[in-house]
Order: structure tokens, then C-alpha cells, then sequence
């Protein structure tokens, strides 16, 4: 008698699997091949950037030189200075404080967010600072920092950093309060210590938040950094700017700006791909088998 | 050994309605024990307050009024003996179905090549061993509740507490799953308290059944089904399914006059 209840169980336990595997098919279909006839994504994305600049370049006969320019011009002023080096340096010059100060940013933001979102009287307590201080107006502070810091590569460093920490810092906190009751319940009850169900539940709960903290500061900071080098020691990418704008060579002016923004779109997407590489259950949770 | 005694327990809410303080008792001196190797079932309705008294049991919720005894140990918090099984299953979603597992005992503090062996040994018991590295979201909801019994199971609790743990299943899988706590609790002697609002469940598979009404204990009656129960489908043919069914229903439909 046993015998057999095991021999039916074991029957009714592959009808179990199957309809497990028919049910992963039935998914792998709700997301697989796009149908043939649609377009991949870059192309679309390619063929929009291109008729942009084809408008803008269009525009061209209507253009004067110091009011506007057009696509030509930047790549023609874009070789100029790339092949003088002056480019290159600039990048560089630009790009040290940026990769120091955001790495900051996370460094700090991501546990700050973790405790003020774990713990109620952290929230109560720094909370409101947090809030606050995403609605700062940096711009008004910067020179009180080149005061305390001097004009060098640290108070560079100092405003990158504050323009990026708040929107980590939030959206990490705002993953905390997100993170369902039951997952930590399931931590309480095995008896996990509360540093455990910080960082083996929460923190990897909170990730896709907090990836999309990082996502979001990318364009703060970028804005910081051409800020820092606008209101301190005149340098990098955002003294081409400036330079170039004060003498009224517009298309020169463009190249870093471009630059700029084309770094923006990269590090985002560079976010995006590490966001599926630390949390790849979320994007299979979601369906998605591309960004 | 492994005795769970809930000892008058009690739980008292307090709601804000519309600008007015209501206390509403959820649990009223709720009193009664669950054996070594037996199989409670606590059912009643929704909000009769089954799944609370289950929740101070595992240490989850406090009780306002009374206590909670495993072996004669009154319970304050969380304890490795008792595993808890969710009513969605609530594995981590990173972990695999061995991952999970493991972190149970992790917290037992099991580790080595131990709690590798030990993990994989209970998904075996489940039928999972070879599903150990499928990630929750590649499971059915049967698997998944099979996962999260194995997890609970491997840290060799003394009571294992069940919250609903077959409600969110299908007709079908539902039956497969009950045959299998069957044969799991036939071969590992646990003491089990089951929550669930399904009168055949609740007959099915246990020896004694809590009927729970607002808060109160309205009965407490045994099933006169001998056990091993290898076969449902036979059982649910027995009078003595269908009288005990028809007691329990009996009992949810009469009596319990509304709280306070």
C-alpha cells in the first residue's frame, strides 16, 4: 500500500515538472525572438540620431556662425583639436575628479540610504537632511567650497560628490522601504542577526533601486563636473566651453558639450549592463531579455 | 520530543477608524497543544485570527495576554526550533532553490561541506534535488512551496508551522502537495501546526482539527482517520471523512457570536 502511494506520488511529481517546463516555455515565449519583421532597438535608436543631424545639418544655409552651428562644423572642430592632443588632456583633466567623486558618492550613499531606510530613528533623525539636501542649490554654494577647499582638485571632487550622493542616497532608501515585509519575516524567522538581513536580504532586495540611483546621478554628476570647472580653476572640458564661447567660436564650443553628453549616454548604459550582471533575477523577473 | 502549547493566548489590536480608537481582539485565550509527530490544522475564516496565532507561535508576532510553549519553553522571538513555511512560499528571488536552503541553516550556523550535503538532502526529500540551481522564478508555485518546505525542514526544527502553504495552488497541485506532506511528515515524524481555510484540507491531512472563530476556539475535535494515508483519493471516499467534514463545517457555520 505504501508502496503504491509512493508510485503515484512519484507519477503525480513528473506531471508537476511537466507542467513547470511547459509553463518556462510558455515564458521564454511571452519574451523571446521579436517578430522578424520588427526592428531591433539600435537600429531604431540609430536611425532617429541620424535623421536629427541630418535636419540639423539641413539647416545649415540658414546658419550663423556665431548664433548656432551644425553637425559638420563639430566634426570638423573635433579633429582639429583631437589632433592637437588639447582634446585628449582635457578629458582626462575632466574625468579624474568625476570617477573620484562619484565612486564617493556611492561609497557613502548606498550604506547611508541602507541604515536611514532600515532603521526608524536614523530615518527621523537624517532623513530630512537627505531630503533637503537634494534640493540644494550647489550653484550657490560653490563659492563658500572653493573657501574651504581651495581651487584644486578637491573641491572638484566636493561638488561632484554632494550632486550625486542625494539621488543614490534616496532611491536606496526609497529600495528599503520598498523591500516586501515577508523577506525579512523569512530572515527573523531563522534567526538571521540584524547586519544578515541588512546585507543578505535588503541590500540585494534593494539593488535594482539602488542601480537605478546610480542611473540617475550619472547626469548630476556630469553637470557638476562641468560646474566644478566652470566656477573654480578653469579647466578640462568646460574651459574648452568657456574659452571657445567667449570668442564666439560656437561650433567649438559644441565638441565637449557633445562629448559630454555622449559620455552621459555611455556611463548609463555602462550602469544598465551592471545592473543585469549583479541583479540578473530582476530582469528575468521582469521578462525582459534586453534593456 | 517536540510539543507546541499555546496557553491561553490572547492578541489585542488597536485600530484608528476614522479618528476613533477600536481594540479589537484578534485572538481571545486561545488554548491548546499541539503533539509530538501530530498534525494540527487550525482553520477557520478569513480574519478569525488563525494566521496570528501561527505568528506569535513562530515568535514573528508577540501575544498580548498568555504564552507559547515548544517543549516546555515559553518562546520569546524566533527559534531554530521551529520552521516557519510561508503561505507564497517567500524564497529569496537571487538565491537558487539550493541557495535558499542553505541560508536557513547558515543562520543555524551550519557550514562547511556539511551544509551543502545537509541542504541538498532535504531538497531530495522534496523531490528537488536535481532543481537545486533553478532560481525561484524558474519554479511553478508547487516547486516553489516544496523549497520553502525543505528549508524549514533542514534545520531539524522540533515544530514545523505552516501558514496556508498550499492556498495559493492549483486544485491539482494542491492535492499533490498534501499527499507529499503526508509522506514527508510519515518519514520524518515532525510535529506540524497547519494553518488553512479549506475544510478538506484541514480533514485530510490532520489528526486534530482547531476550529478558530473572531479569535476564539469554537472547537477542538480529532479525526478518526487512521494513519498512514497514502491515499487521499480512498480517504475522501470514507464516512468518516465526510462525518468529520461535516462536523468542522458544522462548527464554522453555528455559534461564535461577533467580538467585544
Amino acid at each position: 500500500m505504501k508502496e503504491g502511494g509512493q508510485a503515484r506520488n512519484r507519477m503525480v511529481d513528473t506531471t508537476d515538472q511537466r507542467t513547470a517546463v511547459s509553463a518556462a516555455n510558455a515564458a521564454s515565449e511571452d519574451v523571446a525572438p521579436v517578430p522578424r519583421r520588427a526592428l531591433p532597438t539600435w537600429i531604431i535608436t540609430t536611425a532617429s540620431v541620424v535623421l536629427v543631424l541630418l535636419i540639423w545639418e539641413l539647416c545649415r544655409p540658414f546658419n550663423n556662425p556665431i548664433f548656432g552651428t551644425y553637425p559638420s562644423a563639430i566634426v570638423e572642430a573635433f579633429w582639429r583639436m583631437a589632433g592637437s592632443g588639447k582634446l585628449t588632456s582635457a578629458l582626462i583633466d575632466s574625468l579624474r575628479p568625476f570617477a573620484v567623486g562619484y565612486a564617493l558618492a556611492i561609497v557613502v550613499g548606498v550604506p547611508l540610504g541602507l541604515l536611514i531606510g532600515r532603521f526608524r530613528t536614523l530615518e527621523a533623525a537624517l532623513g530630512i537632511y537627505v531630503t533637503a539636501g537634494y534640493a540644494m542649490p550647489l550653484v550657490a554654494l560653490v563659492p563658500l567650497l572653493t573657501l574651504w577647499l581651495g581651487l584644486g582638485f578637491a573641491v572638484k571632487v566636493a561638488i561632484i560628490f554632494l550632486m550625486s550622493l542625494f539621488p543614490i542616497c534616496i532611491n536606496t532608501w526609497l529600495g528599503v522601504r520598498a523591500v516586501p515585509k515577508a523577506l525579512i519575516e523569512v530572515g527573523k524567522s531563522f534567526v538571521a542577526p540584524d547586519r544578515v538581513i541588512l546585507t543578505r536580504i535588503i541590500l540585494p532586495a534593494t539593488l535594482p533601486y539602488i542601480m537605478a540611483g546610480l542611473r540617475l546621478s550619472v547626469g548630476r554628476a556630469v553637470v557638476a563636473m562641468v560646474i566644478a570647472e566652470f566656477f573654480t580653476s578653469i579647466s578640462g572640458l568646460g574651459a574648452i566651453i568657456i574659452t571657445s564661447a567667449n570668442n564666439f567660436d560656437t561650433a567649438t564650443t559644441f565638441v565637449p558639450i557633445v562629448i559630454i553628453m555622449l559620455m552621459a549616454v555611455a556611463l548609463t548604459s555602462l550602469v544598465g549592463a551592471i545592473e543585469r550582471w549583479v541583479a540578473p533575477w530582476q530582469a528575468e523577473i521582469a521578462g525582459r531579455d534586453q534593456p | 520530543m517536540g510539543e507546541v502549547a499555546l496557553v491561553n493566548v490572547s492578541k489585542q489590536f488597536t485600530l484608528r477608524v476614522e479618528r476613533k480608537v477600536q481594540t479589537v481582539q484578534a485572538l481571545d485565550r486561545v488554548n491548546f497543544s499541539v503533539h509530538d509527530g501530530e498534525i494540527v490544522s487550525m482553520i477557520g475564516p478569513s480574519g478569525c485570527g488563525k494566521t496570528t496565532a501561527l505568528r506569535i507561535a513562530m515568535g514573528l508576532e508577540t501575544a498580548t495576554g498568555g504564552k507559547v510553549t515548544v517543549d516546555g519553553n515559553e518562546v520569546r522571538g524566533c527559534g531554530h526550533d521551529r520552521g516557519m513555511v510561508f503561505q507564497f512560499a517567500e524564497l529569496l528571488p537571487w538565491l537558487t532553490a539550493l541557495q535558499n536552503v542553505m541560508f536557513g541553516l547558515e543562520m543555524k550556523g551550519v557550514s562547511g561541506g556539511e551544509l551543502r550535503a545537509t541542504a541538498m538532502r532535504y531538497l531530495d526529500l522534496v523531490g528537488l534535488g536535481a532543481s537545486g540551481n533553478h532560481r525561484p522564478h524558474q519554479l511553478s508555485g508547487g516547486m516553489k512551496q516544496r523549497v520553502g518546505i525543505a528549508r524549514a525542514l533542514a534545520i531539524d526544527p522540533k515544530v514545523l508551522l505552516m501558514d496556508e502553504p498550499f492556498g495559493a495552488l492549483d486544485a491539482q497541485t494542491r492535492e499533490t502537495m498534501q499527499a507529499e506532506l503526508l509522506d514527508i511528515h510519515a518519514r520524518t515524524r515532525k510535529t506540524i501546526l497547519f494553518v488553512t481555510h479549506d475544510l478538506d484540507e484541514a480533514v485530510l491531512i490532520a489528526d486534530r482539527i482547531v476550529v478558530l472563530k473572531n479569535g476564539r476556539m469554537q472547537e477542538i475535535m480529532s479525526v478518526p482517520l487512521p494513519r498512514p494515508r497514502p491515499d487521499l483519493g480512498v480517504v475522501r471516499g470514507t464516512p468518516e471523512f465526510a462525518a468529520t467534514r461535516y462536523r468542522v463545517w458544522r462548527a464554522l457555520r453555528e455559534g461564535g457570536e461577533a467580538p467585544h
